[in-house]
């Protein structure tokens, strides 16, 4: 009964291809730190509402280009809180609808074991050539992992060993290919549910850096869209919080 | 314009530069061999020379990035020399934009060797010039315009390229922050003013070489006094 498997794949394919009555097809532009976790909580989304979601992954201020190009994203999933303010203030986004769904945790990560301490010495003490960062600019995982190595004093020693990526998703990239021997990244790129951590980590005390606020926003080509609306509600519902924590943000 | 751009305009310069005539001294007698050889590896070659045409960017900096990496061969040849790793380094964009252009340098060249007359070579030889010597005096004064394009286009390519810097660049002002680079950062936090002025002046650049270009590489028209 081999093709038992393939018959229900077709029916599957069949059902999801005849949209349940008033079933929306939600686009929506995710920070690529969340792309993961969004993906996992669309499964439940589509289950409750019956409206699916059409994920594009990305970096925030690319988005924001885009979107303000006139991009038909209609819901921005962003990884600050920033990007969505600007787009409400410049009539892009719905007046209010931008909430924080995720606060997100910085850690200091190495791919080898061993490598990073549970104190985060091994910026002071450890021996490396560089250290990788999310464009401070442009990323406020990036910005945080400044202000971890400002906050320990060693912004003259470790300055010259930075090598700055464009988003989280390229710093892990370059950690993980043993390119950098450590890096900041987010605890849901090192910590993702059901699979082994790789390498060794600090988790930075949240002291250390200002809170990394990670807002949805609801965009004017979503607004009149019920599939666009209920997944910034289901966002906030108990599933969708659970996956959240999962992957490694708080909320 | 900041200092921080025209640092980067200079080190876009610098690299074109480094990576065009490292370009033109491997890629001549590359292009020399394919235009000569009868050996049935030649669509093999011409292919691999040919591949940065038609591979995206990212594929070839993720490979980049691996091999040249701590645990792929590249990576650890250079570490065994005491050259260290390439990645994040002036050396290591040098190594990727000869790679990446090669094709720009290589295809111009053999185009111009093709065209020189079998003849013209034959009777060098029977002149009893060697082969070097048939090579300098005869088949590149006859591929000038070919020289020409190859230059101009290698140099053109890299100060244009984008992808594979970005993946194994590191964004290090000085040393690998190029200006494609600058650009991408300065539309990313929505700079977008900065962004113009470098953009913009990327245009008018590109315009301007290729305008050159194709006027200094116009076929000559009848000399005066010539046919009529």
């Amino acid at each position: 009964m081999k093709l038992r498997p393939l018959f229900s794949l077709i029916g599957g394919l069949l059902l999801a291809a005849v949209p349940a009555a008033h079933a929306d097809e939600v686009a929506v532009a995710v920070a690529a730190n969340f792309a993961g976790p969004l993906a996992r909580i669309g499964e439940g989304f589509t289950a409750a509402t019956g409206h699916t979601l059409k994920i594009s992954s990305g970096a925030t201020g690319m988005f924001y280009s885009q979107i303000t190009a006139g991009a038909p994203f209609e819901v921005l999933v962003a990884a600050d809180d920033e990007t969505p303010k600007k787009l409400v203030a410049e009539g892009k986004a719905v007046n209010g609808s931008n909430f924080t769904y995720a606060i997100g945790k910085l850690v200091l990560w190495s791919a080898k074991p061993d490598f990073v301490d549970a104190q985060g010495g091994v910026l002071a003490h450890g021996t490396f050539s560089h250290i990788a960062i999310a464009n401070p600019k442009i990323a406020p995982y990036g910005q945080a992992g400044l202000e971890v190595i400002k906050a320990r004093g060693l912004s003259d020693a470790l300055t010259p060993k930075l090598v700055t990526a464009e988003s989280i998703a390229q710093a892990y990239q370059f950690v993980a290919s043993g390119n950098a021997e450590l890096g900041f990244v987010a605890l849901s790129q090192v910590a993702v549910p059901g699979k082994p951590v790789v390498g060794s980590y600090w988790l930075v005390p949240a002291n250390l850096y200002g809170q990394i606020r990670q807002d949805a926003v609801l965009l004017k080509a979503g607004e009149k869209k019920a599939g666009a609306a209920a997944l910034l509600t289901y966002l906030k519902s108990a599933p969708a919080l659970a996956v959240i924590e999962a992957y490694g943000y708080s909320h | 314009m900041t200092t921080a751009d025209w640092i980067a305009i200079r080190l876009t310069a610098q690299l074109a530069a480094t990576s065009t005539l490292l370009l033109l001294l491997i890629g001549t007698p590359l292009a020399w061999w394919l235009a000569r050889t009868r050996t049935r590896l030649k669509p093999l070659a011409a292919s691999l020379v040919a591949m940065p045409l038609v591979l995206p960017p990212s594929v070839l900096g993720f490979y980049l990035l691996l091999l040249m990496g701590p645990n792929g061969p590249v990576g650890r040849l250079t570490e065994s020399l005491g050259l260290g790793r390439l990645p994040f380094t002036f050396g290591g964009l040098v190594v990727a934009s000869v790679l990446y252009s090669m094709p720009f340098v290589v295809q111009p060249l053999q185009q111009a060797f093709e065209a020189i007359p079998e003849r013209a070579l034959e009777a060098a030889a029977t002149l009893r010039a060697g082969p070097w010597d048939r090579f300098l005096t005869v088949a590149v004064p006859l591929a000038r315009p070919g020289f020409v394009t190859a230059a101009v286009l290698g140099f053109a390519h890299t100060v244009g390229e984008f992808g594979v810097v970005l993946m194994i660049g590191g964004n290090i002002p000085g040393s690998t922050r190029v200006l494609s680079v600058a650009i991408y950062d300065h539309v990313e936090s929505g700079e977008f003013a900065d962004a113009h002025r470098l953009a913009g002046g990327i245009v008018v650049f590109a315009l301007a070489v290729l305008v050159t270009l194709y006027v200094v590489n116009r076929p000559p028209r009848a000399p005066a006094g010539g046919t009529r």
